[in-house]
């Protein structure tokens, strides 16, 4: 079996009336606004290859219209591709017939939307009991874990209230609550967190990492937001007119932006709280210096080199020195980097 | 050039002979079917005979505290159900007691029919565009086409009586029951039906937990038209030989004797004032989730 959870493979999907015959010329380079001007057709996702790690957060970036949304509802098959292969835990998503796909949807994956997606008829509990019902799980022992799930994200006292009544961030807790009622292993989240107040986001944000530590799901999380994407994200995709552009470590993806789009999206981001030692380290074999713990941001380094007025660090890995960092790597990593050109290559890891 | 000044028609010995061929054929029609299409609506006619019955049975007490009772569950006001009780006190007392509940019985059966014919085929339209295309100019004829043409067949088919009555009623009053089933399933919010489909619900679950109970304020608001034009069919109705409130109206226009017209138009406009409030109030306490505020 593959190293990853969710494998999608040679993904495309265009949308209208004859869509496959449009596959060859779009694998051929025909462009997003060509397609549409001279076929009529919109190019959803181009050629899409990506893996998805278990127990891990993955964000998908990009702007607006960029197929974040159509490539995340490949996943649980609510839009079908235009060819393309979808592997979930080996088995491939689009071989299962109808009963199998609502299996998978009710106990393999299940989702968060941007707008909420509550069911405004029915309370906060009955809707964090939504799919426990589907499931089929009695209705005390539903009602029973909607309860506790209501409560970790901080709902008790709520149950009996409908989504109206609640503020956006309230009811974004509902949608988590009853996402996570239902045990799946993967859990989609597409822009889940975009419609919240910043404050509301951030601390929507904190619930979300505090749970994945102790609940190690797969997360697909989708935002257009880079400081969201590197606050939460393990791993980061970019994708531009329905390309993957590139994958990595959001260390990777700020160091290295593939090309123009990314450094972009990268050039306003606090550089120094994202970054860590472990990222601009390089054995010296000397052990001059400071010693600091790898995982330390750059920002947190240098507080305390001019605390202690060093200007070199040891960089320590489970006690054992890596390498070493002097304060003008620092400041050279804080500057705004070159983009690479061997971006394209490491789309696909 | 009389080509230009008299229209072209056709032979009159030949239309004399289309009209002629078309009333035959559907005399043969009724003569060899009739009986067995009224077999057909038997059971109608038993339901409908037994309710009335029922109604006229039950001592006028217990009917009033009835009316009081349902005004009250449907619309939890003290002021509407009060004026409900009084409303058909009145009514008795000036002697339209049992045609009052001749046109109940006729508008309440109507009404079950509408809605269990009515609400499926809503359903199945919100599913298809295609059968929508289909139905809708069905539903538009259904309502425009003058009553008395319809009549006619219904008339021939079946004689006079209660159950033609019933099917006009039916007729006419069914439309908006189908329209607003339709309009209200397909207004609801695709990004809740999402959510409904990626939680694996199948479609009975999603049509019952989801679609339905969120059309349900529009699926009411065509109940109550529905109601609404039941009881504007009452008079016509009677003129093929429904008993009810009709009947006395339909006299006074013949023997022009005004007060009786009056008090029975009247209390036709009571029965519609109280279904049509109830119902409404019902309404819109179905729609109470979608209020904001913290006081429930
Ligand atoms: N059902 C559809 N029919 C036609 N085109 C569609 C359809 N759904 C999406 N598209 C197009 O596919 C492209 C990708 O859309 P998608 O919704 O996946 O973007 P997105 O990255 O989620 O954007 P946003 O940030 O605005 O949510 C867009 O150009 C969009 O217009
Ligand atoms: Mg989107």
């Amino acid at each position: 079996m593959s190293e990853y959870k969710i494998e999608i493979k040679s993904l495309y999907k265009i949308f209208g009336p004859n869509d496959k015959s449009m596959v060859d010329l779009v694998a051929n380079g025909l462009g997003k606004q060509d397609l549409l001007d001279h076929h009529k057709h919109v190019l959803g996702l181009r050629d899409v290859n990506i893996g998805i790690s278990a127990n891990s957060i993955n964000v998908i970036m990009g702007l607006s219209g960029s197929g974040k949304s159509t490539l995340i509802r490949h996943i649980n098959r609510l839009i079908e591709p235009t060819v393309g292969q979808i592997i979930v835990d080996g088995k491939d998503v689009l071989a299962m017939a109808k009963e199998q796909i609502r299996d998978f949807r009710r106990f393999g994956a299940s989702m968060v939307f941007q707008k909420f997606g509550l069911m405004p008829h029915r309370t906060v509990l009955e809707n964090g009991m939504y799919g426990l019902n589907i499931q089929g799980v009695a209705s005390g022992e539903a009602e029973k874990r909607a309860k506790h799930w209501l409560n970790r994200v901080g709902l008790s006292g709520f149950e009996d209230r409908f989504p109206a009544q609640l503020s956006g961030g309230m009811q974004q807790r509902v949608g988590l609550a009853r996402a996570l009622a239902t045990d799946a292993d993967i859990l989609l989240m597409d822009e889940a967190f975009s419609a919240l107040d910043p404050l509301i986001r951030a601390d929507m944000q904190g619930i979300l990492l505090d749970l994945q530590n102790e609940l190690h799901k797969t997360i697909v999380f989708i935002t257009h937001d880079l400081d969201e994407a590197l606050r939460i994200g393990d791993d980061i995709a970019i994708l531009r007119d329905g390309e993957l552009i590139q994958k990595g470590s959001p260390q990777s993806i700020v160091l290295k932006p593939a090309d123009d789009y990314v450094a972009d999206f990268t050039k306003d981001v606090n550089r120094a709280r994202v970054l860590t030692l472990n990222t601009l380290s390089h054995a010296t074999g000397s052990k001059e210096g400071l010693p600091l713990n790898s995982d330390l941001s750059i920002e947190q380094a240098m507080q305390a080199m001019i605390e202690s007025d060093h200007n070199l660090v040891t960089v320590m890995k489970e006690n054992k020195p890596i390498g070493q960092v002097s304060l003008s790597d620092m400041v050279g990593a804080i500057a705004k980097p070159k983009t690479t050109d061997s971006g394209a290559s490491n789309a696909y890891r | 050039m009389s080509f230009f000044t008299k229209f072209p028609e056709m032979e009159r010995a030949d239309l004399r002979d289309l009209k002629k061929g078309i009333d035959s054929s559907f005399k043969e029609f009724s003569r060899s079917w009739g009986e067995s299409i009224e077999a057909f609506f038997d059971p109608l006619f038993y339901f409908l005979v037994k309710f009335e019955k029922l109604l006229l049975a039950t001592p006028w007490p217990i009917i009033i505290l009835i009316v009081a009772a349902l005004s009250y569950l449907g619309s939890r006001s003290w002021k509407l159900s009060l004026g409900a009780a009084i409303s058909f006190l009145l009514i008795g007392y000036l002697g339209m007691w049992n045609n009052t509940m001749s046109t109940v019985a006729l508008i309440s059966v109507a009404t079950i029919i509408c809605i269990a014919f009515g609400i499926p085929i809503g359903i199945a339209m919100s599913k298809s565009d295609r059968l929508q295309a289909i139905i809708t100019p069905v539903l538009d004829i259904m309502q425009t086409i003058p009553i008395f043409v319809y009549l006619l067949p219904v008339v021939m088919l079946l004689g006079i009586g209660k159950v033609p009555g019933l099917i006009a009623v039916c007729v006419y009053a069914m439309p908006p029951i189908v329209r607003l089933t339709n309009l209200g399933l397909r207004l609801v919010d695709k990004e809740i039906l999402e959510a409904a489909d990626a939680f694996g619900s199948n479609y009975r679950q999603r049509l019952f937990r989801v679609q339905l109970p969120l059309a349900l304020p529009n699926i009411f608001a065509g109940v109550n038209q529905t109601i609404m034009m039941a009881l504007a069919m009452v008079v016509i109705a009677s003129m093929i030989g429904v008993k009810g409130l009709g009947v006395p109206v339909l006299q006074s226009i013949q023997n022009q004797y005004l007060a009786l017209g009056l008090m029975n138009g009247l209390a036709i406009v009571a029965l519609a004032i109280i279904f049509d409030r109830v119902s409404q109030q019902y309404g819109k306490r179905l729609q109470r989730h979608r209020e904001g505020g913290n006081d429930v």
